[in-house]
């Protein structure tokens, strides 16, 4: 009886050991790099990691194909180094030792990608499937963009600006036109015209001297 | 000493006399706006030389001519050439009270040419500076969001990668050469207007006619916070930079002297072309500023005040951009190592941790000996800290792709990018002020535009026609145009402009006569410093940098930077040849100005002898109306 269990036992860890191996077929290679993403918060690499890792896998594949057989005993890891990086498949125990397609264990971790970095604190980039590309998320765009609001405000100060200006420009030249009628209309504008830089009443005024020798002596005067 | 002076019959009458000058004083009956106070005239000169050259063409011009050293070359030539061209253009403003046209047509019928050059270059600078503001405002407001738009790159269409030009260079580049120039491949490519660039300059040019609406009136008020809020965020960004990783080393790289630059020429030249263009001389509009000063101004003390500003800005400036510049590099000399590091842990599954910066090179050993064949297939990157600190562009590429992306990698980035677009802006929209200036005045002085019509509208008419003009700018093309505009309106016509004024002053006008004018100024004449310098030092320097640059541009192959996303070198910028009908546009932009010194000349000696013949004919008693005994004085 016992002999029997034990060539039983050698005989799955082998076919194990078969399935789960480097570039096995249908095995995924994860990189994990707990320290650049948390820094002095870092967990360990422990045994009870790994288990949750079969569990988040487990649970991605339930997801996906929506049967509920997939065990954690299912997903075998192998080959995990310092640096943290293993080989997983997913064997598939309604088959006997073969392993789910590569495809579909793919496609079962893009849809619950967000799900497992979350249960590791980590992201895309500090978990890695090396064969799986992420899908990356678009940017949150907002309906207006951010600056057109930003322009319109600055056109509706600006505009109030000018017409504030303009319209204190106009009041200004029409208060300054009042004045100047006023004044005008108080003191009257002397008009001086000069001729060759003399004013020319100076020239017109009576009280000037009369020189003696052009007096006016109309005898001396030719009569036509 | 040289006491050449050229026969100029009539100045007496064209410029107004001490005595005049005194009751104009006295009764402030001048018509000439004035400066509320003292700090509006300092602040908007300040204003108006301190500009984007000092942020984004001074620290590449030091750090590439040998850092600490090129202070040298750049002390010596501010002493020599910048502080006299400015003590001139201030006097002779303060002294003859008009604009540019104004001044030299004063000061000889035929110089009116020369007011008219200023005009021309300060027209085609204002035009595309305006541009630069128009980009800036764009990032200004697109700095209101986090994470900053140019942070990373959009993705592509079925969401598997980035788009493709973006991945290959960089999200910053691609955010300023396709998100916002969008720009084409060629100067021929014209393509079509770019609606949000558009939009943004409208709103520059919107801010500027605010701001210059009745003239100084309220570009005197707008200089308060113009003038001064550069220095504030230059100084906030100095403290925020020196508390960063690099930064130091940065600063260290500007300034570590290289002495052996000071025996290359093209070090003095740049050093001399650095101070003219920075002090902003021969636009003509420090002339109209000081004009309207008091007669008994001290301007002297304000030449030597602006300029030693102007120095200091520059050296501020640099010490901040670098310290950025430093944190820039060092992250990306981080990154890359890190990525060295990686590429070593993931292939030998090292554990993290276990390989640092410090001892990779052991682990690199380590590895080699233990797994050869593994270690051949490794691809590792060069990562060279200077090289990473050599890349500080100059220019656009300085303030929208290098410090851009260093903004993003400094926490709360929107904040510093808000802070540092403000900065740009104050630093443009000032010197536009004395663009503005520059074209307005002569205009007023020429008397195009009938002197009923309202400043507001002269103004406005002005800034619309630019604004129509400035379209090109905003094209797909528009940024190959702006580095034309920039490199050859802007250039050889100011130098012979300068050279022209200050000939014109010491020759034309007469060295006696301007040093007795600013005696009656400032109350004592200039000193020794002042006479060498007006009279032999500066103009020598001005011809000897005018004849370098002329024979350097004339000789070097015109080629253009194009930024082509199918060239094989792609992201580094492809040098193409300008077609042929640019070169007409060259000769355009910077031989009418140039040439309309000359061709005013010829005009005005034509005329003049023309009318000298109709007047040998009797004397004509001229009759001029004066209102209560003012005179006006005629042309």
């Amino acid at each position: 009886m016992l002999r029997a269990l034990l060539l039983t036992l050698s005989v799955v860890a082998i076919a194990h050991a078969e399935l789960c191996k480097p570039d096995a077929q249908n095995a995924f290679k994860v990189r994990i790099s707990i320290k650049t993403a948390l820094g002095d918060n870092a967990y360990a690499w422990d045994a009870n990691e790994e288990y949750l890792f079969k569990a988040m896998v487990a649970f991605a594949m339930r997801r996906y194909s929506s049967k509920s057989t997939t065990q954690i005993s299912n997903v075998l890891l192998c080959n995990v180094t310092d640096r943290v990086s293993f080989w997983f498949v997913v064997t598939d125990s309604s088959k006997n030792v073969t392993t789910v397609p590569g495809s579909e264990v793919e496609a079962a971790i893009r849809m619950n990608r967000n799900r497992i970095n979350n249960a590791f604190l980590l992201s895309d980039k500090t978990l890695q499937f090396l064969k799986i590309t992420s899908t990356l998320s678009p940017p949150v765009e907002p309906s207006t963009p951010v600056w057109l609001i930003v322009f319109g405000v600055v056109l509706c100060l600006i505009v109030a600006g000018i017409v504030f200006l303009i319209i204190s420009g106009i009041r200004k030249h029409k208060k300054k036109n009042k004045e100047s009628t006023e004044r005008e209309n108080l003191e009257e504008k002397v008009e001086v015209t000069l001729e060759n830089g003399i004013p020319c009443e100076a020239l017109d005024i009576k009280a000037g001297h009369v020189n003696g020798v052009f007096a006016a002596d109309d005898e001396r005067f030719t009569s036509l | 000493m040289v006491k050449l002076q050229l026969p100029n019959p009539g100045l007496e009458d064209r410029i107004p006399s001490h005595a005049e000058l005194e009751v104009l004083e006295k009764e402030e009956a001048d018509s000439r706006p004035k400066w509320d106070n003292k700090a509006q005239y300092m602040l908007t000169c300040v204003g108006f030389c301190v500009g984007l050259g000092n942020v984004w063409r001074f620290p590449y011009l030091c750090q590439s001519h040998g850092g600490g050293a090129f202070m040298i070359p750049f002390l010596i030539l501010l002493v020599l050439e910048g502080i006299p061209l400015l003590h001139l253009e201030f006097a002779i403003g303060q002294r003859l009270r008009k604009g540019s046209v104004g001044v030299w047509s004063s000061v000889h019928p035929t110089l009116k040419g020369v007011g008219i050059a200023s005009m021309f270059v300060s027209f085609l600078v204002g035009l595309y500076y305006n541009t630069i503001i128009a980009w800036v405002m764009w990032y200004f407001f697109n700095s209101f969001q986090e994470p900053l738009p140019w942070s990373s790159c959009p993705l592509n269409g079925n969401r598997t990668g980035y788009v493709e030009e973006c991945a290959k260079s960089s999200p910053v580049d691609y955010f300023w050469y396709r998100e916002t120039l969008n720009i084409s491949t060629s100067i021929e490519d014209s393509g079509s207007i770019q609606w949000w660039l558009l939009l943004c300059l409208t709103c520059a040019w919107g801010v500027l006619y605010v701001c210059t609406i009745r003239g100084i009136e309220t570009t005197g008020k707008a200089v308060y916070v113009t003038s001064t809020l550069p220095y504030v965020v230059l100084t906030i960004f100095l403290i925020r930079g020196l508390t960063l990783k690099g930064s130091t080393n940065g600063i260290v790289y500007l300034f570590t002297p290289n002495v052996t630059e000071l025996a290359n020429p093209v070090t003095w030249l740049d050093a001399g072309a650095q101070v003219f263009y920075s002090f902003s001389l021969a636009f003509g509009g420090l002339i109209s500023f000081s004009s309207y000063n008091s007669v008994h101004n001290n301007c002297e003390q304000d030449a030597v005040i602006v300029s030693v500003i102007n120095g200091f800005t520059s050296i501020y400036a640099a010490t901040v951009i670098y310290s950025i510049i430093g944190f820039r590099a060092t992250e990306r000399y981080d990154d890359c190592f890190d990525r060295n590091i990686l590429t070593l842990m993931n292939a030998f599954d090292l554990p993290e941790g276990n390989v640092t910066q410090d001892n990779f090179e052991q682990m690199q050993q380590l590895c080699n000996m233990t797994d050869p064949a593994t270690f051949a297939t490794l691809k590792f990157e060069t990562c060279d800290l200077e090289t990473f600190l050599n890349d500080g562009a100059e220019g656009t590429g300085l303030a929208f792709i290098v410090f851009t992306e260093a903004i993003t990698k400094m926490p709360v980035s929107p904040l510093w990018s808000v802070l540092f677009f403000i900065m740009l802006f104050c630093l443009g929209l000032s010197s536009m002020f004395g663009n503005m200036e520059g074209v307005l005045v002569p205009l007023q002085d020429l008397k195009i535009i009938p002197s009923r019509v309202p400043k507001e509208l002269i103004t406005g008419i002005v800034c619309l026609v630019c604004y129509l003009i400035a379209f090109i700018f905003v094209l797909n093309s528009g940024n190959y145009w702006l580095t034309l505009f920039d490199g050859f309106s802007g250039s050889i016509p100011l130098l012979i402009i300068a050279f022209c004024e200050m000939f014109s002053v010491v020759y034309i006008y007469g060295i006696d006569r301007f040093n007795k004018d600013i005696e009656f100024m400032i109350g004592h004449k200039p000193n020794i410093f002042w006479q060498v310098t007006w009279r032999l030092v500066s103009p020598l320097i001005m011809l000897v940098i005018f004849f370098f640059y002329f024979v350097v541009k004339v000789n070097e192959e015109l080629l253009y930077s194009v930024w082509n996303p199918s060239y094989e070198d792609f992201p580094k910028t492809e040098k193409v040849e300008y077609p042929p009908w640019v070169y007409v546009i060259i000769v355009i932009l910077a031989g009418v100005p140039s040439l309309a010194i000359p061709t005013f000349a010829i005009y005005k000696a034509i005329r003049n002898h023309c009318q000298k013949k109709n007047d040998r004919a009797g004397l004509i008693a001229t009759s001029e109306t004066s209102i209560n005994g003012n005179l006006k004085y005629s042309s």
